[in-house]
């Protein structure tokens, strides 16, 4: 028996739980979103989403490759980063786009970092903003659902912020995706099965999501109309990418705080300069820089947001 | 704190049993928390059964026995279950168990005071059997007066089912060493700490309370809910401050095996040389509580539980969160070896280390409010200063933060080196 001993530091035994697993259950949670992304816009919907993760994988594959690191790509954290880019995207695009998207998320978001856990910035929200920064035209662009007559259309934040009237998107409407935007991100109810999903299985917790949502309710209710408190909050909430945002963008383990305190005040500041950008920034929406712009602090709230240690 | 896969169906209504008397035992020289005990026999010389082999007049220390009669027959390095080697008697057993126990009479039981009581324990070299091995005469002798008595039947490590036995089957004997333990620290409360998973030693204690004045307080089985610092926070709402000791905030904790061992040497006069050891896993065809000489190999105690189901890839002294792999079963059984557990190929493959992602299980389960994840990278760079300001030197050891970590971390076992690097 003595020379089969295996011998290691304790603990001995290790809960049933993986890397690996925690991304294929976001993915997983991801998928009803983007069903309805496809039914909505059709079939070039899945295009996008198809090639968006191609692109991804192939990237984490290639830098891998020639950089001599172990090649990780099984881990599915490329697969959900390509993922969760081509969600942000509108369907009526060249298909260059996601390709170009994800290679840049993934190279420049992420393996320059030094790969899975150390980069500062959500690497799908990086890919987006490059795309948005170097193509507006196309990132802009939005086709309505399938069975509108109109070829293109704005999103109905767009409309709001040109004073336009949007009395054509019932709150229904607005729930159920039937509106112009970004693929995954229009269908709200299938975006609340997958954040239930992850919520109950305890892969992210309430704290930043509910604070975020609740930060952009308060705040365009208060400010979000002429005189106070008469801002349309349920409209702010059910469009634009709040929702997708809130509960898989912002949630990211990699980019947000450590403790829950840290990430009460992560949500809540996403929420205000979400709120802010909506309201009286240039752009209609503000979820992707609301969400950038925390992660760049991160380390700080980390900082001051330590846990209490027992007897201190 | 998290809710264990407790895997204690396996003995958990196994009755106590007595291991037949082994061969050969071997006594180690320290089996405790201090300096080793210094010998007093020599070799050939004839023992009688709990005759004492080894003493030390050093303030942190305690004296060991034999634990079976017969002659000594050498003084050797041998492995050892918590420092791999060390120091050891070696003893031939002449299977006659001779000894010169007189018991006490219940008035002279009675009569005995504070120091008297402190002096039988000493003398039976008992040390805290939880474990983590402190003599025992040291903490019924705290430096600051003691309002509250602890006695701690959580065992809330997975496989261990010793002390809920011995809670179940011996709970006078139990009640009369927690008497003797607050007649000492003259505690004005009593309480002992069950988890809920043990109803029949909470039944057994509620009825044994009666007339005793003692509390019983019914844990959640949450790992680690029995250390001591998480008792005395659930039971009394205190916490200890960091780089103090119980009693500055006026506990002491006592195990509930530990007040067995002080029953027996003081009514009995019998010094502490055997345990309960839980010989598990699921290796064994029959795994079992067993009643164990000090001093015993373990292959004796696996023997007797087998034959062997699978082959055994890893053997824990200890529970399966704290405990030590071996790497013999030369290894005998000492004071603090609540367990041996046989873990097969499955359960004992090494898992590979993956990077970090932040996801905060560790943050949200440590505890002592630590950040684990990152002692562990500042450990990793050789930054001792950075761990020793987040905590490093608070851990508890509890593993808890390696065993949620999904990338499969070796957290505990970073800050432990950085608490020997602080230090």
């Amino acid at each position: 028996m003595k020379n089969r001993l295996i011998v290691s530091p304790s603990p001995h035994i290790y809960k049933d739980e993986s890397v690996e697993r925690i991304m294929w259950m976001v993915i997983l949670s991801l998928v009803p979103a983007g069903i309805a992304g496809i039914i909505i816009f059709g079939i070039k919907a899945f295009k996008v989403i198809f090639l968006g993760i191609v692109s991804a994988v192939s990237s984490e594959w290639l830098l891998q490759r020639l950089t001599k690191k172990k090649i990780t790509i099984s881990d599915g954290s490329a697969f959900l980063t390509g993922l969760l880019l081509s969600y942000t995207l509108p369907s009526d695009i060249p298909f260059w786009i996601p390709i170009l998207g994800s290679f840049f998320a993934i190279s420049i978001g992420k393996q320059i970092f030094g790969g899975l856990g150390q980069n500062i910035f959500n690497p799908a929200l990086v890919g987006r903003i490059f795309l948005v920064a170097s193509w507006p035209r196309y990132i802009t662009h939005f086709i309505p659902p399938l069975g509108y007559d109109a070829v293109t259309s704005a999103t109905p934040l767009a409309l709001l912020k040109r004073q336009e009237i949007f009395e054509q998107f019932s709150y229904i409407d607005l729930f159920l995706g039937k509106k112009p935007g970004c693929i995954g991100e229009v269908c709200v109810l299938a975006l609340l099965l997958g954040a239930i999903f992850l919520l109950m299985r305890g892969y992210i917790s309430w704290h930043i999501p509910i604070t975020y949502i609740t930060t952009v309710a308060l705040f365009t209710y208060v400010f979000g109309a002429k005189g106070l408190f008469r801002g349309d909050w349920l409209f702010n909430i059910l469009s634009g990418g709040l929702i997708l945002g809130a509960f898989f963008m912002a949630t990211d383990y990699v980019t947000s705080p450590l403790t829950h305190k840290g990430q009460i005040i992560f949500g809540i500041g996403c929420g205000l300069i979400t709120a802010v950008i909506r309201l009286w920034g240039g752009n209609p929406e503000g979820v992707n820089y609301s969400i950038l712009i925390m992660n760049a602090f991160t380390p700080i709230i980390d900082r001051y947001t330590k846990n209490r240690i027992y007897g201190r | 704190m998290v809710r264990l896969d407790k895997n204690k169906s396996f003995t958990e209504d196994k009755s106590i049993e007595s291991l037949p008397l082994p061969e050969k035992v071997f006594i180690p020289l320290i089996q405790h928390i201090g300096r080793p005990a210094t010998p007093q026999v020599r070799i050939g010389d004839l023992v009688y059964l709990g005759q004492k082999l080894a003493s030390s007049s050093s303030t942190i220390s305690t004296s060991v026995h034999t634990s079976v009669s017969g002659r000594i027959v050498s003084l050797q390095d041998w492995p050892h279950p918590v420092l791999g080697k060390a120091r050891t008697i070696v003893i031939e057993n002449d299977k006659k168990d001779t000894s010169l126990f007189t018991p006490r009479s219940h008035e002279q039981i009675d009569r005995l005071t504070p120091e008297e009581i402190r002096g039988i324990v000493f003398e039976a070299g008992i040390v805290g059997m939880g474990g983590a091995g402190f003599p025992t005469h040291i903490k019924l002798n705290p430096p600051k007066s003691i309002d509250t008595l602890i006695i701690n039947g959580a065992e809330c490590e997975p496989y261990l089912t010793g002390d809920y036995r011995l809670m179940v089957e011996k709970t006078k004997e139990i009640l009369k060493g927690i008497e003797l333990i607050s007649r000492c620290l003259r505690a004005k409360d009593v309480f002992i700490a069950i988890e809920d998973d043990k109803p029949e030693a909470i039944k057994a204690f509620n009825h044994g309370l009666c007339n005793t004045g003692y509390g019983l307080r019914i844990l959640r089985s949450y790992y680690p809910q029995g250390g001591e610092k998480q008792l005395i926070k659930n039971i009394l709402g205190k916490e200890v401050p960091t780089g103090k000791l119980p009693f500055d905030v006026g506990v002491v904790v006592h195990n509930v095996a530990t007040a067995f061992a002080i029953y027996e040497a003081v009514y009995f006069n019998k010094p502490l040389y055997e345990r309960v050891v839980t010989v598990t896993g699921n290796c064994l065809n029959n795994p079992k509580n067993l009643l164990v000489r000090i001093g015993t190999p373990i292959r004796e105690l696996i023997d007797f539980c087998g034959p062997l189901q699978k082959q055994p890839f890893k053997i824990i002294i200890g529970g399966p969160m704290m405990g030590i792999a071996q790497y013999t079963d030369d290894v005998p059984v000492i004071k603090t070896t609540t367990a041996v557990i046989l873990l097969d190929r499955e359960e004992a493959a090494l898992n590979e280390e993956k990077p970090c992602i932040r996801c905060g299980a560790c943050v949200k389960e440590c505890p002592m409010g630590l950040m684990p994840c990152l002692i562990n990278l500042v450990s990793q760079k050789g930054l001792w200063f950075k761990a020793e300001e987040l905590g490093a030197m608070d851990c508890i050891e509890c593993g808890l933060c390696s065993y949620v970590c999904p990338a499969k971390r070796r957290l505990v076992q970073s800050i432990k080196r950085a608490k020997l690097e602080i230090r």
